[in-house]
């Protein structure tokens, strides 16, 4: 019970880091411009597939570095020649165009990568296993990933809150005319956070994509999980963000190990029986296999309770 | 007479149009295809009285097709085995009373706000719906759906529905039906007080409308419509799956609408018979289909947030004022660069999907009836060419487009002096 309570609480932060690193960006973006950017996702997948291929050039280590800045700079060039230009149409306009580049990403990635997932491994200098608890190991590619995006949470909040720039976004979150009126370039800056944001997505895609899988489907795979964390974790607060990502990745894998369905609930409770007809298999599903239902569940209930979230200050 | 035929012409001839459209077309591909436009038709308009009509941007709207589609075929089946005495011509409202249903309880759930919350709100729903489809196999049949028989001995007309042709005249039928009752619903109370919630729902809540049960009613009746096009869905096809109630239904019924325009009662319209079109025939010839889709989407976006029923319109007044011929010319000119543009555009995608998807893609690929090797310089140069030759042309003509547009504004403006 021990080794599996440590090993689902270490895997959890590993998921949760990665989560992170996805929805700080997003929800940045977010209480910056108003727009839920739903391409986020396909940023995430094309920072793996350019790791992917850089990988394969030069190594892992110089592809850590270039995927991202690529990731960032296609991201400026989304907001500038993008959103941008339908900004004036509203709200909708920009949530749709986000929609319609999400779509063109993943049947671009089919167009040149194939509808295979691709064979990214851990890369050789970190293939093995750095620690062994009882009886099962924990790879040290695992730490690394830990280690990656703690020190990219604290640089953020570093940059966020001790930097001039840091300053003037946080500034620009909820001011943004007041700091155009002090003479800073807020479209400038908007830029920057879009395409800040995008290379953290990268980040996230280079490192998640061995972690997890490389394929076309990725993205929307883990699309939907990122907003749900940053509806949890209330929208616009980075704080927020990283708790929610956190106890995500906690709900989700700690469901995996736990077999108990609604028949096991209500015989605890003295009600024996069986739910028949249509929908007979509602009262077999184990607990264990709720893993992919339970984040949605969980932001529709925030959305309808607690529209804020965690932590945000403010409805959407 | 003439009031008679402007008011109800329109009708008629859509109501002549379904009837001789498949004696003319008679292939059992283009029958199929009509079929399935009248789906996307009600789809894609039931969609429309929440975004266009009630301002509720949904990503979920398949849920509502789905759960129609599943219990129609829940209820199919119970007709065949005996147990449930109705005619299949009725079957479709089996489907909309499921999304009556659905509708109520998550339309009450999720339309406390309008806005970025209840995007999300349908966003989750329609990811519960979906991952859930697959935990409870004995409803949602499982990886392989769920299938019946529309063979069926109760029918009202005395149809067999063997022939997909049958099949095709009761989704006609029907499709006529809902696009009426939901033209006559925006002209409704209900209807109006709807885009009053959409355009300031505090001005709505003040003269005494609660927003909430507005967009609640709203949304149910837009599931009831969904739920319709499920139960015809499953009839036509005899089998449904888990991916029915998922998030790429849910996706393409917002792209189809969108880019036949959300302003205008008749846009989703458009936009569901061209992409059905596009869905069909192109997904046969060409990989790269949802692509150009992709493509087409982003680009109204960006360009004709109006949709293509907005640029129609656009014209009503040109034409009325007798100016249209005046446009003519830069129209025809700015046609001839962006076709170059595109076929540039169509041979990269093309020499691209056919070296990453093709077993050997030594083998030559075949554009309009010329086969040549996929790596060869020549056609990756031609191909860029052509895009940038076109490119160019294309922004000198875009700037002629919106001369003579001017132009044509100016004149209809010193025409009402």
């Amino acid at each position: 019970m021990l080794e599996y309570l440590l090993f689902s609480v270490l895997n959890s932060l590993v998921l949760g880091m990665l989560l992170f690193m996805l929805s700080s960006g997003l929800t940045l973006i977010f209480s910056m411009m108003g727009v839920l950017n739903f391409a986020h996702a396909s940023f995430y997948m094309l920072g793996a597939y350019f790791g992917y291929q850089i990988t394969q050039a030069v190594g892992f280590w110089p592809a850590l570095v270039i995927a991202p800045l690529l990731v960032g700079v296609i991201g400026a060039l989304v907001e500038r020649y993008g959103l941008r230009t339908v900004h004036k149409y509203g709200h909708v306009a920009e949530l749709l165009f986000t929609v319609g580049l999400a779509f063109i990403i993943e049947e671009g990635v089919n167009l040149i990568w194939g509808r295979n997932a691709m064979t990214y491994p851990v890369p050789q200098s970190l293939d093995f296993p750095l620690f062994t608890l009882f009886s099962t190991e924990f790879s040290t590619y695992r730490m690394f990933m830990l280690l990656i995006s703690v020190a990219i949470f604290i640089g953020l909040y570093m940059v966020l809150t001790r930097t001039r720039i840091g300053l003037i976004i946080q500034a620009a979150l909820t001011h943004p005319q007041g700091v155009s009126a002090l003479g800073h370039n807020v479209p400038m800056v908007f830029m920057m956070v879009f395409g800040g944001g995008s290379a953290l997505a990268g980040v996230a895609g280079v490192i998640g994509g061995i972690f997890l899988i490389t394929e076309p489907a990725m993205a929307a795979t883990l699309g939907p999980i990122v907003f749900v964390v940053i509806v949890v974790g209330g929208m616009g607060s980075l704080t927020g963000a990283f708790v929610a990502s956190l106890l995500l990745a906690a709900i989700q894998t700690f469901a995996v190990g736990l077999e108990y369905s609604l028949t096991d609930l209500f015989a605890l409770v003295g009600i024996h029986g069986q739910v028949s007809g249509l929908l007979e298999d509602l009262g077999r599903i184990q607990l264990s296999h709720t893993g992919p239902i339970l984040p949605y569940l969980f932001m529709v209930l925030m959305l309808m309770f607690r529209p804020k979230g965690l932590m945000g200050k403010r409805e959407s | 007479m003439p009031t008679l035929l402007r008011r109800y012409g329109i009708w008629a001839a859509a109501m002549i149009m379904c009837g001789v459209l498949p004696l003319i077309f008679k292939s059992s591909f283009s029958i199929s295809l009509l079929s399935q436009m009248g789906i996307s038709i009600i789809f894609a308009l039931s969609y429309n009285m929440l975004l266009g009509q009630g301002g509720m941007l949904s990503f979920g709207h398949a849920v509502y097709l789905g759960l129609g589609g599943f219990l129609s075929m829940h209820a199919l089946n119970k007709i065949g085995g005996g147990a449930l005495p109705l005619p299949l011509e009725l079957l479709p409202l089996v489907g909309g009373m499921a999304g009556v249903v659905a509708g109520v309880v998550f339309g009450w759930l999720s339309t406390d706000r309008s806005g970025t919350t209840f995007a999300l709100i349908s966003l989750g729903i329609g990811e519960l719906i979906a991952a859930s489809a697959l935990m409870l196999p004995s409803f949602f049949g499982g990886e392989e759906g769920i299938s019946g028989n529309r063979m069926v001995k109760m029918t009202l007309t005395g149809f067999k529905f063997g022939k997909s042709v049958e099949v095709y005249y009761l989704i006609a039928c029907w499709m006529l039906l809902s696009v009426g009752l939901m033209y006559l619903l925006t002209k409704t109370p209900l209807g109006r007080v709807a885009n009053a919630v959409r355009d300031n729902p505090e001005r709505a809540a003040f003269i005494g409308y609660n927003p909430r049960s507005v967009r609640t009613l709203q949304f149910t009746l837009a599931a009831f419509f969904a739920g319709l096009a499920g139960g015809l869905f499953a009839i036509n096809y005899e089998i449904i799956t888990a991916e029915m109630v998922g998030a790429h239904p849910s996706g393409s019924v917002l792209m189809m609408t969108y880019i036949g325009g959300v302003g205008h009662f008749f846009g989703p319209i458009i936009g569901a018979v061209l992409v059905t079109f596009m869905q069909q025939s192109l997904a046969g010839i060409t990989h790269a289909w949802l692509l150009y889709f992709g493509l087409l989407f982003v680009m109204m976006v960006l360009w004709a947030p109006n949709g293509l029923a907005g640029l129609i319109m656009m014209h009503e007044p040109v034409w009325k004022a007798g100016l249209l011929r005046r446009l003519l010319p830069s129209y025809l000119a700015i046609l001839v660069p962006t076709l170059v543009m595109l076929t540039g555009i169509m041979i990269l995608v093309e020499i691209n999907y056919h070296l990453s998807l093709s077993i050997n893609p030594d083998d030559p690929l075949t554009l309009f009836g010329i086969a040549f090797n996929a790596r060869s310089p020549v056609a990756w140069g031609l191909a860029i060419a052509l895009a940038a030759v076109g490119l160019f042309f294309f922004r000198k003509m875009v700037r002629w487009v919106n001369q003579s547009w001017n132009e044509v504004t100016q004149a209809m403006k010193g025409a009402d002096r």
